[in-house]
């Protein structure tokens, strides 16, 4: 049984004065896998939020099913395993930061002595050690997002649900994220994330799930998904005698020229033929690089179909 | 205990508000200037102060109660604050009830600074301590549970200032239930049945009004009190199981 099971789930609001339908999501089928970190992807206004509000019993769905760990996002005993960080956190600023993960750390019902135990590594975890008796008010807007993290792990969650946890922060700070995410995997810990950040999921997702205007358009592994049908390389190589290279530019473009070195690009067929051509006419093989197709390439030729 | 942990935090937030200290010394700038309206006044100088000042820390309650109130569930929702907490293993009864009783013990401690304050005032005046204002006081208090338990109610559904204003208006026709009861006696059976329906469906805020009562020393039944008590818990559960039903239903866009 996966963790999380999304079955045909669909959620419409009912806004302004005259109550207009608006389709927020719909029809999202989605499960999440034990031990995955699973990026959920989409621009915004896409419905991501909306899913992962859900998932936690924050709104109902207008029809379609969703179940944690077989019981139903309002089961308190489903919500005591989940940790979640909202988007954009605006927490309790008139709280320090070791009040705040008090408070929520009481709400779990932890035991004092362990829960100071807790705080302390946490904060340590999200670099926060020195600002634990600072009011969140002086706080900016890296150190909300880390307190909010660690408000996330407060009750060493299962299942940890991080809505947009990069938005706002600086190269450091997201790939410091990075890390806490890749580290609570490696703790047996499951992860979905919201975001539009492609970089991130590239990095360090399992599977990822693409969702635009209220509709799944794909999941799948990262690498199904970047490694296509028609794979393509980068080949340099090094002082070329002029017949290597009339040889090759026949049947390959030339990139770029830096130095000495020459860059072709080609395709599984013509690689074979350049190296051929290489070691025959003369010149060095530097490196053969494979180009794989990036994330944003697909991400924008998939919303690009659907809309 | 969720509930004592949630109104322990709504105590805190408030207490670090300076709103609320705003509100609190305008109010006992107020109190102490009654001594001024009493100079004005030929012999019933006690009376007036005490009058006045059971009026003013009637008329803060009120206020606090609304205000503070109704920012204090809308700030949650706005600021989404509520998601990490309804994320949590915590119902939504715990939430609204943690709320409730966090505000109830504000308005209790600013009630009871209030109070103090008059008390030292009639005791400077007339060099005796006047008890009967505490009881006076203690009324006022039962009256704004009620207040507090209805601006919860409209906040759970409704924006601050449409809260606002619906909770001003049934504190202000509150206080005129017995009028609203009597006018209709004189009118047609239709409006008589209109003023009754308003009469037991509206809070009967004179009830809780015994000033006068206490500013002449008159004797208070203690039954009087204990029926007021228990109307006032009852009233407030009755609102109060409203908001759970409301807000339990409610989508937080």
């Amino acid at each position: 049984m996966s963790l999380v099971e999304i079955k045909n789930f669909t959620k419409e609001y009912r806004v302004g004065f005259l109550l207009k339908k608006t389709v927020a999501v719909n029809g999202l089928n989605l499960s999440i896998e034990d031990n995955e970190i699973l990026g959920f992807l989409g621009p915004n206004g896409a419905g991501k939020t909306t899913t992962i509000k859900a998932i936690l019993g924050i709104i109902t769905p207008t029809s379609g099913n969703i179940t944690i760990y077989g019981n139903t996002p309002q089961d308190i005993r489903a919500k005591s395993k989940i940790g979640f960080l909202p988007e954009q956190p605006y927490f309790y600023d008139y709280l320090t930061g070791i009040e705040f993960l008090n408070f929520y750390g009481k709400l779990f019902g932890i035991e004092r002595g362990n829960l100071k135990k807790n705080i302390n590594s946490l904060l340590e975890e999200v670099g926060l050690e020195r600002a634990g008796n600072t009011q969140l008010r002086k706080y900016s807007k890296g150190m909300l997002q880390r307190i909010g993290i660690a408000q996330a792990l407060i009750n060493d969650p299962d299942f940890v649900i991080l809505d947009e946890p990069m938005s706002g922060l600086d190269p450091i700070g997201r790939r410091e994220i990075r890390e806490i995410i890749t580290g609570l995997k490696k703790k047996g810990k499951t992860i979905f994330f919201s975001t539009h950040i492609l970089t991130d999921v590239e990095m360090i997702c399992d599977r990822v799930a693409i969702i635009n205007r209220g509709k799944l358009i794909e999941t799948g592994d990262i690498s199904s998904l970047t490694g296509t049908e028609d794979p393509k390389y980068d080949i340099c190589v090094e002082s070329p005698s002029s017949e290597t290279l009339n040889a090759i530019k026949s049947i390959s473009e030339t990139i770029s020229i830096r130095g000495n070195c020459v860059y072709f690009s080609a395709g599984e067929k013509e690689r074979d033929e350049i190296i051929r051509n290489i070691v025959t006419k003369g010149g060095k093989i530097i490196s053969i690089t494979p180009v794989r197709k990036s994330l944003e390439q697909i991400f924008f030729s998939k919303i690009g179909n659907h809309s | 205990m969720k509930i004592t942990i949630i109104a322990s935090n709504t105590f805190r937030e408030i207490i670090r508000d300076r709103i609320l200290y705003n509100i609190l010394i305008f109010a006992v700038i107020i109190i102490c200037s009654t001594v001024l309206l009493g100079k004005l006044s030929i012999g019933e100088h006690l009376k007036i102060v005490e009058d006045m000042g059971l009026s003013a820390i009637e008329l803060f309650g009120v206020l606090i109660s609304i205000f503070v109130g109704i920012s204090l569930v809308h700030k949650e929702i706005d600021k989404k604050t509520i998601y990490t907490i309804i994320s949590k293993p915590v119902s939504r009864h715990e939430f609204i009830l943690g709320k409730l009783t966090g505000l109830i013990l504000i308005v209790f401690t600013n009630i009871a600074i209030m109070s103090i304050v008059l008390l030292l005032m009639s005791w400077i005046i007339s060099g005796e301590i006047h008890m009967g204002l505490l009881m006076a006081s203690f009324m006022i208090f039962l009256e704004m549970i009620i207040i507090t338990s209805i601006a919860i109610l409209f906040s759970s559904f409704s924006t601050p200032f449409l809260s606002t204003l619906f909770s001003l208006s049934i504190f202000i026709i509150g206080t005129a239930t017995t009028d609203i009861r009597n006018l209709g006696l004189k009118a047609s059976p239709a409006a008589k049945l209109l003023t009754d329906l308003l009469y037991y469906i509206l809070p009967n805020l004179d009830n809780f009004d015994i000033k006068l009562q206490v500013v002449y020393s008159k004797p208070i039944e203690p039954s009087y009190i204990w029926w007021v008590t228990v109307y006032s818990i009852l009233y407030s559960a009755v609102i109060t199981t409203l908001t759970l039903l409301i807000f339990e239903k409610r989508d937080f866009k």
